[in-house]
Order: C-alpha cells, then structure tokens, then sequence
C-alpha cells in the first residue's frame, strides 16, 4: 500500500468534471498529504439505490468496499456520495465475500473533501495554499453535505451558526461571499427526481439561480458536481453566464482559469 | 437494508397518482407557483424565528420524540387506560377498525339521535375516512366550520394543506366563491369582509346543529380527556352549543400523562404556523350538563404502519404541517398533486402503507434533501423513510421498464471498470458530435430546460494514468 490516504471520484466527476478531481489532488498534494486514487470502484451505488434499486446498487457498493478497504481515509469528492458510503457501506455482507464489518469500518474512514480539509487538516493549514479569487460568489452546499454530513447549521435547527464551507474559503483572498435569502434551499437535482420530476427540478435550480443572481453573486462555488450539473445546464441553456466551480478548484487556484 | 419479507398493503381503490404530471400542470402558471412558494416560505420563515425564541427547542424535539416512541411502544395499554379513563368521564368511546366503520359508527349516533345537522370543526381524520360524502348521501347535512376547511368545502375541492387547507387559494377566488355560494357582493376580496361574511353564514349553522364534530390533537390516557388545538374558536363554539358532541382520532394520539402537553403544545403551533400557541387549546374532560360525548378511536391502517419496522415511527407525526411548508417540492407543487389526503413529506411515507399501488409515485416526489427531517416537532426520519420507500416500490415491481433496465444497466456498467470507461468515452464523445438539438432530445427530460455537461476530452482516470502512472 502506498498510501494510507484514498481519494474517491464519483463517476459523473470522472467522465464529465476531470479538471475538478485533479484539483482536488492537487489541493491535497499541496498539503503535504499522499493520497491513492485506486482504480476499480467506478460508482458508490448511490444513483442506483436513490432511485429504489438499493439490491441493485449493492454489488457496486461492495466493490466500493473491496477497493477501499486498505485505506485508514477514504477522502469523497462529494458530499452526497460520501453520506451514500457512511450510510449503506455497512450493509455489504449479502453479496458475499466481505463482512459487513468491513463495510462499517469503510464507511467509519470515509469523509468527504471539505470536511476532510476543515476537520483533520484545519483552516490555518489551508490559508498555506495561499489562494486567491477575485469576485463575488454564492455558495452551495449540497442538500446531504449540509443536513447528513454537518457541514454547516442547516437553517431548521436552532443551534449555534458554524459553516465549514466558508470557513474554509475564508482562507482565499479576494474572495467575497454573497448572502443568499434562502442559503441552504435544495438546487433541485437530486439525482432521478431532475428527469423523474423535470418540471419542479427546474423550477427549483431556477428560483435558486434567481437568489444567486439578484444578490450579486458573479459565479457558484459548491461541494458537489451533482447540484451545479443540474444548475450550471439551466444556467447556460438560459446564457446567463455564471460559472461554477468546486470547492476545491477555488482551493487549487484553477477556479475561472479554464 | 430494507426486508424482503415486507408484507405489501392491498391494492385499493381509486385512479393511480402522478405526482410529476400533476406537478408540471401546477407549473404551467410560473407567477401562481411563485405565490405559492412564497406564502409558504413565509409560514416556515415564521417558524424558524418562534422556534428560535425558544431556549433548548433541539432538547423539546428531543423530549417529544422520546414520549411519543414510548406512547407508540406502549400503545396497547396506553389505549386501554385512555378508555377507561374517559368512560369515568361520562364519555362512550368507540372502537373503529377502518373508515368505512368509523363512518358507521358516527352515522349510527346520528340516527339514533334522530340528528340531521352536523357541525365539523377540522379534522383530517374524516377527510381520510372520506365521511362529508357518506353522510351526505344518507341525507345529514355537513358544514365544515374551519375557515379554510369551509372554503374547499364550498368548492367541491379536498384541503390541500392539513393546517391551512386553502392555502392554494387566492383570496380573489376566495370572494368568487362566496359570491357564488354566499351571495357576498361580487368582486369583494377584502379578507376582512369575507372572514366576516363566512361567520355570518356559519353562525347560522352552529345555532341549527344537532352534533358537532371535533377532531383531537392529543388523547391523555392518565386523565381521559383530550386537547383540541384551534385557532378561530369554531371546534369551541360547536362543543358548546351542539348537543351531542362526536371527538374522532387517529389511536396514534395517545400521549401518556397531561403533564407531556407542556413539551407538545409548546412545539405544535410554532412549528405549524410559528405562533407561540394556538388561539385555543381547549382541555375537553367530559360531557357538559345534558350533553353525550362520543370518542371514535380509529385504527385505519395505523396498527399495520406500527408492525412496519421501517415506518413506524411515521405514526409520532402531531400534524403540525411544518414539513409541508419547508419541502421545496411541496411549495412548488401544491397539495393536491399528492392525490391523498396528507400531503406533503409525511403524506408521502403514509400513505403508501395504505395503498402502495396509488400512491407509488409519492416517495420519488423528493429530492432527499432532509430539510423535513429537520424541521420536524417530534424529528421523523421523513427523508430516510422516503428512500425506504422507494425501494419497496420497485421491488414490488411498480416502476416503469424503462427505469428498470436503465438502472440495471448502469450498475452493471459500474460494477466493470473497463466497461465503465468505454461506456463513458462513448458519453462523452456522443455528446461532443451530436448536433445540439439531437444532443437535447437524446438527454430528454434533462435537456428540455437544461444543457448537458460539456464533455472533456478525457476522464480523470485517463488524466491521472498519463500523470500519476502507478496503479492508477
């Protein structure tokens, strides 16, 4: 084993956001952390048992378990995929070969990028990147991310404020953040739900594109591809002009730079 | 992981729900669904700053949680002491397997009673059980008395919220109605005037009623009583006129002592209306001088919804609402395009427990994003019971072929890397060559409204091979 610390990169970030895994590499290269990106689990099983098909989904998840056993961090690059791993990893033993042991301990490692950065790394190591970004920006925090992971106080509960994500991007310079009037409203993609229920997942990512936009947000920075897959489509089928990039290529310094 | 040996409900009555058509329509008029969502908004926006104002409201959930999992745990015999209790009050409780006999028994202590005027103040319950239409077709005469309720009720239409039913309603259409039904001068949309016209007319109905009818927030197995919780007075005005009084709940109602309202009604109308308390809680502990109290406690698919391991503890719900005003699909989607009689979140993981087959396509009405979860009084894993769900309707075969074999296509994909990288090229390529027009059609319901991904010209997997070599 060469490394202790493994990176998983969801299969939708693999095919089609290639440029956001590598910075989410380069982000933890540069801090001084080896990581594995091992080759053999494509897919956590999450779209799958999402949309009702978790005994389908199992075998992927299994094999999620089998390529990442070896590692003492399992590092997501996503936060839902992540909350699927946490969730479900421990349910593995039906399909043979491992032991739901193995899965629980898989889904006890596994974390998920910027929580990964806030809570092990810490916020002052990340000012060492010395990022910079210039402009004003929303942020999204992905539904599961946000409510399953703890990433910041989701605005139902009445506990004291905390956000990791800010917390994190606190350590760029340059960068403003854009106060949103609903900050943690669902995107609307949630994975089938965007073509099992087109027309209120539109409508959704569109009020969410208006919060943005009205409140002088040049472009949406967020911890999971999946919402601005869906945001980013209907903001360029509208041409409104708003990137949007991962946390991480804001970290890496390649956020605008593509 | 969800049990195979789930024993599925029958599959009952009534034309099959589609969520997502019944969505698109409510979408069509965009300004209407963004009135819709506001209002809403607001009530939740309410909610957030009266729960705020409660110091330990996390603590509150808490404690709610646990007396109701323990009344839920114990129902038997919480049930039993509640029925005893009330008998020594002068109450005669009745015990109704479904709706149909629930239905029964309430018309049967009409006819005995030789009543033909019924006053209903809100209740969900009779909704469920469908008890306006069976009445009325043995000639009783039944007047909603809830503001709101009344409203619906005039139009022919179902409640679409379960605390404010008219809520899809402009107060425009509000005054149409009257004008129709109420004779109120055409044109007339001040709320005033009309909540005032509406009183008028009711009074009327309260004065001539020979039985009210009250649903009952919270049965109290330790005293006997039970709670009513409203805000215009209307339940209050019925029971002390009517005289004969009819309270019909849901056994999921029980709570253990009197001194467990203290955590209950401090959560129920902040988080449904973000009101510190309802207008009345009234504490009904027996019949007044002359008149007969009837308690109908109704099963309905509750006892099979508690043996569900995975969905019992949908049965904690106080009926507060709140999970309807924060669901983002709710807000955009109005209550009636659930086709059931809670909608909403906790619509959605009840009422596939009393027919899968109808109401299959409410646990995908969601994007699992949790906020219900976590604005819920009594904290029900709604989100976690809509994955629950969803699995259960696939496994009992209620999704479509298309969605089947795209699914198990794309796990086998998954399950080969090799296969999984040639596929993906193949994505990525076709969505680069294909004329963009083609590119749309090909993504579907994606590509109506939005672009697809801009495909880059190779994958991570292929980058970090070329950079990191290895094992990569």
């Amino acid at each position: 084993m060469a490394s202790s610390v493994a990176l998983f990169v969801p299969c939708y970030v693999d095919q089609f956001f290639p440029h956001v895994a590598i910075a989410a590499l380069t982000v933890l290269e540069r801090l001084g952390i080896q990581v594995d990106v091992p080759e053999g689990a494509a897919c956590c099983g999450q779209p799958a048992a999402n949309a009702g098909f978790a005994r389908e989904g199992h075998s992927t998840i299994a094999r999620f378990v089998d390529v990442y056993a070896p590692y003492e961090r399992i590092i997501v690059l996503s936060g839902s995929c992540a909350v699927h791993v946490k969730q479900h990893a421990g349910e593995v033993a039906a399909h043979g070969g491992r032991t739901d042991s193995a899965g629980a301990g898989v889904a006890e490692r596994t974390t998920e990028f910027c929580s990964y950065l806030h809570d092990e790394l810490g916020v002052d190591w990340i000012a060492g990147l010395g990022a910079t970004y210039n402009g004003c920006v929303a942020v999204h925090i992905g539904c599961h991310a946000l409510r399953s992971l703890g990433l910041a106080r989701p605005s139902e509960l009445q506990v004291r404020p905390f956000d990791k994500v800010r917390a994190l991007l606190g350590a760029v310079r340059g960068l403003e953040i854009a106060e949103l009037t609903r900050p943690d409203e669902c995107c609307g993609f949630g994975g089938t739900f965007a073509v099992g229920e087109p027309a209120v997942s539109t409508k959704m990512g569109r009020d969410k594109l208006r919060d943005i936009t009205t409140h002088g947000a040049q472009a949406v920075v967020s911890t999971d591809m999946s919402c601005l897959m869906h945001l980013d489509g209907l903001a360029r089928r509208e041409r409104m002009g708003l990137p949007m990039y991962h946390v991480a290529e804001v970290l890496a310094g390649t956020a605008g730079t593509r | 992981m969800t049990q195979r040996s789930f024993e599925l409900p029958v599959v009952g009555a009534g034309p099959r729900v589609d969520h997502a058509a019944a969505a698109a329509a409510f979408n069509a008029d965009v300004a209407r669904t963004d009135w819709h969502d506001a209002s809403l908004w607001f009530v939740r926006e309410k909610r957030d700053r009266a729960a705020g104002a409660v110091p330990d409201w996390e603590a509150l959930r808490d404690r709610a949680s646990a007396i109701k999992e323990h009344a839920l745990t114990h129902l038997d015999e919480y049930l039993v002491r509640f029925e005893e209790n009330a008998t020594q009050n002068g109450m005669q409780v009745h015990w109704a397997r479904d709706a149909d006999e629930h239905n029964r028994i309430v018309h049967g202590i009409l006819s005995a009673a030789g009543a033909r005027k019924l006053v209903k103040s809100k209740s969900m319950l009779t909704e469920e059980c469908g008890l306006n239409p069976y009445l009325e077709a043995r000639g009783i005469e039944v007047v909603d008395t809830d503001l709101g309720e009344r409203i619906v009720q005039l139009r022919g239409e179902g409640p679409s919220h379960i605390v404010m039913p008219a809520i899809h309603l402009k107060k425009e259409e509000v005054g149409e109605t009257f004008h129709d039904k109420l004779g109120t001068p055409a044109g007339l949309a001040d709320p005033n005037a009309l909540a005032g016209a509406a009183r008028e007319h009711l009074r009327q109905r309260f004065l001539a009623a020979d039985c009210t009818l009250t649903g009952i927030n919270f049965a109290i197995a330790e005293t006997g009583g039970f709670v009513v919780c409203t805000n215009e007075g209307n339940a209050d005005l019925g029971m002390a006129l009517a005289p004969i009084h009819i309270a019909s709940v849901g056994i999921e109602k029980i709570i253990p002592r009197v001194e467990d309202l203290g955590v209950f009604l401090r959560l129920l109308a902040r988080s449904a209306t973000g009101q510190a308390v309802t207008a009345y809680s009234t504490h009904v502990h027996g019949p007044r001088e002359g008149q007969a109290l009837h308690v109908v406690l109704v099963d309905n698919g509750r006892t099979r919804q508690l043996a569900r391991e995975e969905f019992w503890r949908s049965l904690k719900c106080i009926r507060c609402g709140a999970c309807m005003n924060t669901c983002p699909i709710y807000r955009r989607s109005g209550g009636h395009s659930y086709g059931s009689t809670v909608p909403g979140p906790i619509g959605s993981v009840l009422t596939p427990g009393l027919d899968l087959d109808r109401y299959a396509s409410l646990p995908f009405a969601s994007t699992l994003c949790g906020s219900c979860t976590a604005v819920c009084p009594v904290k029900i894993d709604l989100d976690a019971q809509l994955f629950r769900w969803r699995q259960h309707v696939v496994e009992s075969g209620k999704v479509s072929l298309v969605k089947r074999v795209a699914i198990d296509g794309s796990t086998r994909v998954f399950d080969r890397p090799r296969l999984f990288r040639v596929f993906g090229a193949l994505a990525r390529v076709g969505l680069r060559l294909l004329p963009a027009p083609l590119a749309r059609r090909a993504a579907g319901a994606w590509g109506r409204t939005r672009e697809a991904p801009v495909p880059p010209s190779q994958s991570f997997r292929s980058w970090y091979r070329h950079h990191r070599g290895g094992q990569g």
